[in-house]
This record gives C-alpha cells, sequence and structure tokens, in this order.
C-alpha cells in the first residue's frame, strides 16, 4: 500500500531532493574546509570572548 | 585607543527573568491539571474553559513562549550586551518587547480558555495575537540589530549566530504557518487545506521546536556554560560547524511528523534523511558542551549551576538521539499516536529547557543582586527533586507508549483485533498518575527556586546599570591579508542573517512548493463534498473544543488500523479542510471514519456524559453544548470565507446557507426525537453531531473503482 497516487507524476521531481543534497554538500565541504584551515590563535581569541572579565 | 564608558543594562535581564519564574510555574500548573484530567476526568470541571481540550493548549502555549520565551529574551539580553560590549540598543525598545511580549501571553492564556483557537498545534492563537507576535518580535530584533551595529567588540561570538538565526527562522515560520482569513475577530480559517496545510504546520511545528527550544537554548548554552564553568567553549571550530550544519538541516525535518499519512511519499522520505542527519550536528553541540567541562568536572559536584546546566546538556543528547530513530519509518509506524511522542517531548522540555532555565536563573539573580544565593542547599535539592521529577515522567510514558502501540496492533489467531480501543485506555490509568507524581515533583522543584531566588533577592542589592568599559570599534577594519570568506561574516551581522535566512528559505521551499504547485495534482474524489453550512459550523465547535488534542483524523495504511477504523486516509479526502485536524495524539480512537457509526442519540448521550456510552471513557463531559445555541449570524461570513479559499459552493450560496442549515438541523432533532431525545434544532450539540456524522462518510459514498484506484 503505497502513496503512489500524489505528486508522482510531476516530471523531475527528483532534481529537487538532489539539488538541495548538492547545495546542502558543498556548503558543508566549504565551512568544513574553513574550520580546518582556520587559525588556531584568532579561534583561540574568539573563543574567548564571553570570559571576558571587562564587565 | 579611546576607551569608553558605558552600562548595561540588568534591568530588563531582571523582568525578563522574574517572567520567566512566574511563566514557568502558572504554565507547569496548567500542565499538571491536564495530567491530571487524564487520571480523573472530575478535574475538566465540567466548565467550558477547563476542559482538557483547552487546558492543553493553555499549558503547551505557556511553556513553550511564555517560560522558555522569556527566558530566551533573559538570557539573550544579559549575554548580548556583554558579548557586544554594548548597552542594548534602546530601553524603550526593551521596554515595548517586555510589555508586549506579557500582554500577548495574558492575550493567549484568556483566548485559549475561550476557546478562541485557530486548531493547528503550538500555533493555535487567533489573528489579532498573531500580528501582535509580529510586531513585537520585529521590536526584538531591531533592538538586537541596533545593538549589534554600535558594538564595542568586532567579532560576532557563537552565540549571536545562534540568536540571529533564531530571529530570522522564527519570524519567517510564525508568518507563513500564520497566514489566515479573518471571519470575525476571535475567528479564522487557515489559508491552507488538507495536505498543505498539514505540510506547512509541521514545517512550522518542528521548527518551533527547532528555532525556538533548540537554537536560542544553544546560544545561552554557549554563553552562559563557559560562563558558569570559567573556561572557554571546548572547541570553537565545532561550534561553528554545528551552527550551520544544524540551521540546515532543521528546516528540512517537518515531514517526519507525517510519516504513513496521506503526505506524498516522497516529502516523507525527504524528511526521513534530512532527520537522521541531524544526529551529527546535534551530538556535535552537546559534545561541545560536555566536553567544555573536561578537567573540571570536579567543579560539577560543588556548583549547582553545573549540575542544572550538565543535565540539560545531556537532555539535549537524549532527546536529540531519540529525535531521528523516531522519525525512522518503522518506529514511528510504533510511536506515533502514543504517549511515547510526549515522553520524547518532555525530556527535552524539561530536561533541556527547563534546567537550563533555572541554571541561568541560579547564575544570573544572585550575580546582579550582588548576592550569594540564599539557599545552595536547597538548590540542591532542586536538582534532586527536578532530576527525579523528569525520571518519573518520562518513564511510565514510554512504557505507555509502547503498550498502546502494541495493544492496538495485535491480533489473535483467529485474525481478530486482540484488544478493543477502550483497553488501552483504562490500561493507561497507573502511567497517567505517576506521570502527574512526576510532573507535579518537577513543579514542586520549581516552586522552591522562586521561593530560593526571592529570598536571594531579598537579601541583595540590585545594580540596576551595570558600568563597563570598552575601547571603540574602529572604523575601517585591516583584514588580514589571508582572511577567509568565514570570518568575512563573522563580523557582519546583516549578512549573516541574510545567509541564514537563504539557508533555511531553502530547506523550506523545496519542502513546500512542489505540493501546491501541483495543487490540481491531488487525486480528487468525487464524492467528496464541501462541508454543508451545519457541519462547518458544527466542525468549528469541534476545532473550539480542541478534540484534535486527543483523536486522530488519519488512518494510516496498516492492517492494524484499517481493521479497527477503516480504509485508510487519502488525501483527497481533506481537500476542504481549513484547517487540517489529522490530530498528533490518539488518547482517544481515530475519528476519521466516524461518519454513521453510531446513530445520532449516541452522540447526544456521549457528549452529555461520555461513560454512559462508552463505560470507562476519560473524555470530559460536554453538557454546555446541549445548552448553548449556534451562533447563526456568522453562517453568511464563513461561508463567504470559504469561497474566498476555492471551497466550490455554488455562486450566492452564502445566502441560502441559513436555509439548509435550518433543514438539516431539523432533521438531525427529528432523529434523535425518534430516540426519545427532545432537543431544539439550533442547539450546539445538533451541528457537531452533523459534522461528526460527515467524517470518513464521502470515501464511504466513492465509487469502488475510484477507490480502488487510489489504493494500488
Amino acid at each position: 500500500m503505497k502513496f503512489i497516487n500524489y505528486l508522482e507524476s510531476i516530471t523531475g521531481i527528483g532534481i529537487y531532493p538532489l539539488t538541495s543534497f548538492m547545495i546542502f554538500f558543498v556548503f558543508f565541504l566549504g565551512v568544513a574546509l574553513y574550520v580546518i584551515k582556520a587559525d588556531k590563535t584568532y579561534l583561540k581569541k574568539v573563543s574567548q570572548i564571553p570570559l571576558d572579565i571587562n564587565e | 585607543m579611546e576607551i569608553e564608558k558605558f552600562q548595561y543594562d540588568n534591568k530588563i535581564v531582571k523582568q525578563f527573568a522574574y517572567a520567566t519564574m512566574l511563566w514557568g510555574v502558572v504554565g507547569m500548573i496548567a500542565g499538571l491539571l491536564a495530567a491530571l484530567q487524564l487520571v480523573f476526568p472530575a478535574t475538566n470541571l465540567e466548565l467550558p474553559y477547563t476542559t482538557f481540550g483547552r487546558v492543553r493548549p493553555i499549558h503547551t502555549n505557556a511553556v513553550i513562549f511564555a517560560f522558555v520565551g522569556n527566558g530566551i529574551f533573559m538570557g539573550v539580553y544579559y549575554s548580548l550586551q556583554r558579548l557586544l560590549k554594548a548597552r542594548m540598543f534602546s530601553d524603550f525598545l526593551s521596554k515595548i518587547h517586555f510589555w508586549g511580549w506579557q500582554l500577548i501571553i495574558v492575550l493567549a492564556a484568556i483566548s485559549l480558555a475561550l476557546g478562541k483557537t485557530t486548531g493547528k498545534e503550538y500555533a493555535e492563537l487567533e489573528w489579532p495575537i498573531d500580528i501582535l507576535i509580529t510586531i513585537i518580535w520585529v521590536v526584538f530584533g531591531w533592538n538586537m540589530f541596533g545593538t549589534i551595529i554600535k558594538r564595542r567588540e568586532r567579532h560576532l561570538y557563537v552565540a549571536i549566530w545562534f540568536y540571529i538565526a533564531t530571529f530570522v527562522t522564527v519570524a519567517m515560520l510564525h508568518i507563513v504557518n500564520s497566514i489566515e482569513i479573518p471571519v470575525s475577530l476571535w475567528k479564522s480559517y487557515s489559508w491552507y487545506a488538507g495536505v498543505q496545510d498539514a505540510l506547512v504546520q509541521w514545517w512550522y511545528g518542528h521548527n518551533a521546536v527547532a528555532f525556538f527550544l533548540t537554537t536560542p537554548y544553544l546560544g545561552l548554552m554557549y554563553y552562559f556554560l563557559p560562563k558558569a564553568a570559567n573556561r572557554p567553549v571546548y572547541s570553537y571550530r565545532l561550534s561553528i560547524i554545528h551552527f550551520w550544519a544544524l540551521i540546515f538541516l532543521y528546516i528540512w525535518a517537518g515531514p517526519h511528523h507525517l510519516l504513513y499519512t496521506a503526505v506524498p511519499d516522497w516529502a516523507q522520505s525527504l524528511g526521513v534523511v534530512f532527520s537522521i542527519m541531524l544526529i551529527a550536528p546535534s551530538w556535535g553541540g552537546m559534545i561541545n558542551g560536555l566536553l567544555t567541562l573536561r578537567g573540571a568536572w570536579d567543579k560539577v559536584r560543588d556548583d549547582v549551576v553545573l549540575k542544572f546546566l550538565v543535565v540539560a546538556v545531556t537532555a539535549y543528547g537524549m532527546a536529540t538521539f531519540e529525535g531521528p530513530l523516531l522519525s525512522i519509518k518503522s518506529i514511528n509506524a510504533i510511536s506515533h499516536f502514543t504517549d511515547w511522542t510526549v515522553a520524547h517531548v518532555h525530556v527535552g522540555a524539561l530536561g533541556w529547557n527547563g534546567f537550563l532555565t533555572f541554571g541561568i536563573l541560579y547564575w544570573i539573580i544572585p550575580k546582579m543582586f550582588r548576592t550569594n544565593l540564599f539557599s545552595v542547599k536547597l538548590a540542591n535539592m532542586h536538582f534532586w527533586i527536578g532530576t527525579l521529577g523528569i525520571i518519573l515522567y518520562a518513564v511510565p510514558m514510554y512504557w505507555a507508549g509502547i503498550m498502546q502501540s502494541l495493544m492496538w496492533k495485535e491480533f489473535t489467531p483467529e485474525g481478530q483485533l486482540k484488544w478493543q480501543f477502550m483497553d488501552s485506555v483504562t490500561k493507561m490509568a497507573p502511567f497517567y498518575a505517576a506521570r502527574a507524581l512526576g510532573g507535579a515533583l518537577f513543579l514542586i522543584g520549581a516552586i522552591m527556586m522562586c521561593y530560593n531566588l526571592i529570598k536571594t533577592v531579598k537579601q541583595g542589592s540590585f545594580l540596576a546599570n551595570e558600568e563597563a568599559e570598552a575601547p571603540a570599534l574602529s572604523k575601517t577594519f585591516h583584514a588580514h591579508s589571508k582572511d577567509h570568506w568565514h570570518r568575512w561574516i563573522e563580523r557582519r551581522p546583516v549578512q549573516l542573517m541574510v545567509l541564514s535566512l537563504v539557508v533555511v528559505i531553502i530547506g523550506g521551499v523545496i519542502e513546500i512548493v512542489p505540493t501546491f504547485l501541483v495543487k490540481s495534482n491531488i487525486p480528487t474524489i468525487s464524492s467528496v463534498k464541501p462541508y454543508t453550512p451545519l457541519e462547518l459550523q458544527g466542525r468549528d465547535i469541534y476545532v473550539r473544543e480542541g478534540c484534535y488534542t486527543c483523536h486522530s483524523q488519519m488512518v494510516r495504511p496498516f492492517r492494524s488500523e484499517t481493521s479497527r477504523y477503516g480504509e485508510y486516509s487519502k488525501a483527497g479526502e481533506f481537500v476542504y479542510d481549513h484547517p487540517f485536524q489529522w490530530g498528533s495524539k490518539r488518547t482517544g480512537p481515530d475519528l476519521a471514519r466516524l461518519g454513521g457509526k453510531y446513530p445520532d442519540s449516541w452522540h447526544y448521550n456521549h457528549m452529555l456524559d461520555p461513560t454512559s456510552m462508552s463505560p470507562g471513557s476519560i473524555m470530559p463531559t460536554y453538557p454546555w453544548l446541549l445548552d448553548d445555541k449556534v451562533d447563526v449570524s456568522s453562517t453568511v461570513g464563513k461561508i463567504k470565507a470559504m469561497m474566498k479559499l476555492g471551497v466550490p459552493y455554488p455562486e450566492g450560496y452564502e445566502n441560502k446557507a441559513a436555509a439548509d442549515m435550518q433543514k438539516q438541523a431539523e432533521e438531525i432533532a427529528a432523529n434523535l426525537k425518534k430516540d426519545g431525545i427532545q432537543t431544539v434544532a439550533d442547539k450546539e450539540i445538533v451541528a457537531l453531531i452533523a459534522y461528526l456524522q460527515k467524517l470518513g462518510k464521502d470515501l464511504k459514498a466513492a465509487p469502488k473503482e475510484e477507490v480502488a484506484k487510489l489504493t494500488n
């Protein structure tokens, strides 16, 4: 018992999930690359922001 | 560089903190009342305002938007100022935000008690309140971005990204899901119908969890956990990945609330895939939080704030592990419509949101009042009683959920369903009682906290304006030659917001638009007709009384369900349902095929006293439906609104509707009279009976070949 009665007929519906996955994948890769290459001292400095005693 | 002096606004933080405590207790009391009503139906008090169907939305709205909502604003207003080294942009906007939000809460509580509801879960509030929410939300965003723009810290710490994503996504969700046609000041119909309405609603509902209960609290975690532990977050790298992956994936996951329903198969699968992928960023965030305490676990033993935060993050981990599991179709087939979902939700709500809020309150109040916590011992007691409450709540509900599901699905060797639905109801009593006890313990803990914090406030002296100083931000920024794109965005709040919006819109658009574009593709069923005026009025009573909180209208394509209820639900059946009423929980049986099952008199007696017709029932009584008259004058407006929404009534039908309504009502009254029940045709009960008798009737009337074609 499958719901084959609905939307099955739109041509190329497969492109939607495919596009979305590609967008996500490329974006994720970009972020991952950045994170790996990011400057350590800079990250360290930034992560200290909440601890600043200047308040 | 010149050092600037300025002051942090603590007053607004204090106000939101007080509101969090107050509404937390109120919301939890409503929850406890709802829990008791399932054990002792007499606690429905036979009043319209206090029946389960109205108390449950009051509970959910109060704990989500009043308790957690104020908790978000408390945490954001405290941390944002300090992370940006700037006072809030405008004290006036802060004030409007605070009082506006409290006004919304009060209006919500009153209107829900009066039965003014849209009938869409977690979005029950009627259109005037929806507009007010939009305005106040914009005020919040304006104030936040104003502060960001005049900041003295160039880099936006990760917590702020979460706040920005929250702001922009909640705005989008709220607006899209709340599009409705007003009929009167306190009545509207959803613009969407049936399958579309369901998809939009759960795209909203799921992301209300994501962007109201999760992302802002993750922002708070990234600020308050390092603060309380006095060490930086474990991995800032991980937090960047956590942020983008989480907001990207979450927005897609909505359809996992609609598995095995009449929603198109591809949309269901898409929702499942993204839900499973969600475990990665969720656990990344949890691990990041817990590992922040590496080498400092000894502190957790002594510091009650850290205790609350650690349990909160752990509960987050548990709930987000369970979430993807529940979205797998075969598991969802068992868990959906049962109390398992209730258990899952409360691990998140009590553990993650509740405990994180408590931890922050215990940390923030002594800080702002420049004193120590009144009683650490009492806070520790709160911690243990709260933890015990969560366990006592969750365990019986898991047990109950699995038991319900097994009972619903069990067949005898002869191939008959083994249990009546009522058996699964009566067997729940001890579990519901244990759950109420767990909830009561959690509530007692919260009251202890309020006492403790009030005492703390009394012994301290409040610092309304906290002095601070920081160098001004130089106008020009000299980028490092190897500057990276992501670092570029970390300095640019507006661009960050736009990118977040793009990211969440992609998910939303791809999920929803195809279903709308091919509206005409929903296979129509020739016998499915628009509601008659009387049925429409009856349906509005059904919505008003919150019947959907306990009854589904969605038969899934399982043998156990088709044997119990009848033919499974088809997309084409719901084309005139503004709003859809599929429900999400079966405390009572499914009603999709109710029409024609019982005589009119059965329904009459059942609404007056459910146990007279089904012994053991825990349904509230609805005596007022027998006395109150249907508001006939509203019919014209309602039919007109439906016509505007595309429901094919003949032209000018609104003027004939009253006569048709009268005719149908008199038929039902005559029917009742045959069974010895004297009633006047204009009572609400008559309209409700008309609606209940319509449920599923059109499909039953459909030509056999047509149904066969849909069934395949």
